[in-house]
Order: C-alpha cells, then structure tokens, then sequence
C-alpha cells in the first residue's frame, strides 16, 4: 500500500520540486552581489552535478558491487545498473551543458582545460564507453560480469572529479556551500532554494531510473515473447 | 600465483619472439606515428618543442592499443580458454603474467621512441634519461589498465573497435601523469608528485586486476 502510493507520488512530487526550484531561482532569490542574474545558474548546476556524479554513477556502482558478489548475483542488479548509468550519462552531459552555459560570460569561454571539467568529460565517455562494452554482448551473463566490472573500474574517476578542484588550482571553484571548517557559506533563501533543488533532481533521478527500468522489463518480455513466437511458427513449419 | 604469471609471461614472450610483430610491425607503426606528431607540429616547432612528452605518451598510447588487441588474440585461438580453464591455473596469475609481459613489450617499444623524441623532437638526452623511471611505471601502469581492458572487450574475440573507447578513458590520467612528469625531467617541476601518481595507478589496477580478472575469465 505504502510502496504503491509512494510510486504514484513519486512522479507528481518532483514534479512539483522542479516548478518550486524554478520559481525560487528566477524570480523569489535575489541576484548575487559580484554574479548578477549568472549565479541563478546555480541553482540547477551543483543539482544536476550532483546526482550525474553521486547518486545515478553511486547507484550503478553499488548495483554491479552487488552483481559481482555471489550472495546477490541477480540480474536485476545488472538492469539496475544498467539504467542508473544510463540515466548518469544524461545527467553528466546536463552537468557539462549548464557548466558550459555559465562558463561563456564568467571564463569568456565555452570550454577551458581545467581540471574539474576534463575529469567530468572523461567520466561521461566511461558512461558512453559502458552502453557500448554492453552491447558488444549479446549473451546476458558475460554482460552483466563485464559491465559490473567496468563500472566499478570506473567508478575510480568519481573520487578524481570530487577532490580535483584541490589537487589542481584551476578555473573551477572548490567548495561553494561549506568552508572548510564545515561552516555555511550560503544563507537564507538562496540556501532552501539550493537543498530544494538537490532533493527536486534526486527525486526526478529515482522517477527516470524507475521509468527506464520498467521500460527495460517490458523490453525484456517483449523480446522473450517474440523469441517464443518465432520457435512456434518453426515448429508449426517443420509439421507441415 | 606468481610461478603461473612466470610460465604466462614467459609464454606470451616467447610467442612474441617467434613472430617478430613488435619489431616488424609495432616498432615502425610507432616510429611512424613520432614522424607524424612532429609532422602534424610543423619543421619549425618540431624540435625543442613543450609538446615533446605530450605527442610522445600519445605515440605510446597507440602502440598500447595495438599491443593490447595482439594479446588478447593470442588468448582468443581456437581452444585456449578452455586448455586454461582445464588446466586451473589461477586467474590472478594469468593476469600478471601477461600484464608483465605486455609491460615488456611496452617497455622495448618505450626506450626505442624515446630514442627517437632525442633524435626527432630534440629533447634534451640528460632529461630524458631522468624521465626513464617514470616512463617505466606510466607504461607498467599502461599495462596492467590494457591487459584488464582486454579482457574487458572480449579477450581479441570481441570487436576492434570496442577496446580504444574503454581503455582510452582510463589511459587519459596516466596520459597526463606520464606527460607532466617527462616536462618535469626536461623543464623542470614536480617530477616526484607525478611519478607517484602513475605508482598508485600501476598498484591499483595490479590490484584490481588481481581480483578481478577471474570473474572476467569464468565461463
């Protein structure tokens, strides 16, 4: 009762966060003193970067983390893998794009070598890299092994991208939220507006990896069905 | 562990020597491929360029590629996943072994090109003999990343084309660390702090690979 109310909210819930984020981003949160209108921008980015990095790439590493181990060898791991990575390769051209956007009148350029964006990119053809090694395989066992040890291998750059604003002074800003010594460094408005959006983009990463699944079910059955249909008719073809 | 990654390294190498791919055709492919970057930089920038240790490890990472799919074909003949299989020999050591003997071949082919960045690119030959350690643990590192990506894209039954879009992410750190350290040793710089960075690539996917490997080999 629970889990089936909670699917049907789901999708009317972020739904409504994402109008609330827009809302308080363009029109309610005032502009910032040294970015103007530009820093609304931020609303969506660290949001999107978030869940591109974290969530969708932090769920298809656990999923095939899962897979590989023995006690819960299942291939519903796999698809669950399967459809977080895929959901992390939108979200990580998305992080890209609205970098880009605000990179233009902030850096002058559309795309600098700095060490934050080089190491997303990287991470987005490993994601683009994993769809292809996945259908390379035919056969769903040695597909599965394969791509949940790819995205564990993968998985190593999630670390690179985080800390490499430290380890390299580049373009990009190090943290904006926190200093530190962990104190706030946003307040107010502008920090609601920050966590709704976080919560809006991890909801609608939950509803999009739900959807894909159940598209990747029916997928699955369809093939099945057919796969059934053509041995009747050579059964059929065979009597006659 | 460590006796079968002998007997597999001793196995790929010999296979290698009988052949003479490396020296007939990975070599000039290489060679080539130098002749090109310093092309491609144009006559008047080609010599004492900063971009020397950069085309260099791009040459490298080329060779690797090609490396890369000759290894894994000689495991994908007719019958011998299945002679090893029966045989039981551990996943882990085959894995070594032709990790070590991919790093060999890498190791040749790297001394040879860095000979030719001295003669073709004119860096400095006290710098780049300084920059050898570093080159020996970039390309290890290489190695032990392509043998994993190898098995990866099918073990040289899957397609060609597969394995530069898997490994080619994984090699840009090493690209970098391998670039940064030989401007390092030429110009000057943090030679230590990227030389380290290319060990703990090499260490972590030794031990990736270690662990791994077998569940990629299980039939």
């Amino acid at each position: 009762m629970i889990k089936q109310l909670s699917q049907r909210l789901l999708g009317p819930v972020t739904l409504l966060l994402l109008a609330l984020t827009f809302w308080l981003g363009l029109w309610v949160t005032p502009p910032d003193k040294v970015q103007g209108n530009l820093a609304r921008l931020l609303y969506l980015h660290p949001a999107v970067a978030w869940v591109a990095l974290y969530v969708s790439f932090g769920t298809a590493t656990i999923a095939s983390a899962l897979y590989l181990w023995k006690r819960s060898r299942s291939l519903v791991m796999d698809r669950v893998a399967h459809c977080a990575m895929e959901v992390s390769t939108v979200f990580i051209l998305l992080t890209l794009i609205t970098g880009s956007i605000w990179g233009r009148p902030t850096w002058g350029v559309w795309w600098a070598w700095d060490a934050r964006l080089t190491s997303t990119a990287i991470l987005g053809v490993f994601t683009v890299a994993y769809l292809a090694l996945r259908r390379a395989n035919d056969d769903a066992e040695l597909r599965a092994r394969r791509s949940a040890v790819f995205a564990i291998i993968a998985a190593i750059n999630v670390p690179i991208v985080h800390f490499s604003v430290d380890w390299w002074k580049t373009l990009h800003q190090g943290a904006t939220v926190f200093t530190q010594d962990g104190n706030l460094l946003v307040h107010g408005i502008m920090l609601w507006t920050l966590f709704i959006s976080l919560v809006a983009f991890t909801l609608l990463f939950f509803w999009l990896l739900r959807a894909r699944y159940r598209l990747d079910v029916l997928r699955g059955e369809r093939d099945q069905a057919s796969l059934e249909e053509a041995l009747v008719q050579r059964r059929r073809e065979g009597v006659h | 562990m460590i006796r079968v990654a002998w007997l597999v390294a001793a196995k790929d190498l010999r296979i290698e020597r009988r052949s003479r791919v490396l020296l007939w055709q990975v070599l000039p492919f290489g060679v080539m491929a130098l002749l090109l970057s310093g092309l491609a930089l144009g006559a008047a920038h080609a010599g004492h360029s900063n971009a020397a240790p950069g085309l260099y490890y791009l040459v490298m990472v080329l060779v690797a590629l090609l490396m890369i799919n000759r290894s894994q074909v000689i495991e994908g003949s007719p019958g011998t996943r299945a002679s090893v299989a029966t045989l039981g020999l551990d996943p882990a050591g085959v894995f070594l072994g032709k990790a070590l003997a991919l790093a060999v071949e890498l190791w040749l082919t790297g001394v040879v090109l860095l000979a030719g960045a001295v003669l073709v690119l004119h860096t400095a030959l006290g710098g780049t003999l300084s920059a050898l350690p570093s080159v020996v643990v970039t390309l290890g590192a290489l190695a032990a990343a392509g043998t994993l990506y190898g098995a990866l894209s099918g073990g040289g039954q899957g397609p060609a084309t597969l394995l530069p879009v898997l490994s080619l992410p994984a090699f840009a750190p090493l690209l970098i660390a391998g670039e940064r350290s030989f401007s390092a040793a030429l110009y000057g710089g943090a030679l230590l702090q990227w030389w380290v960075i290319s060990l703990v690539a090499l260490v972590a996917y030794l031990a990736i690979g270690i662990l791994l490997y077998g569940v990629l080999e299980e039939s």
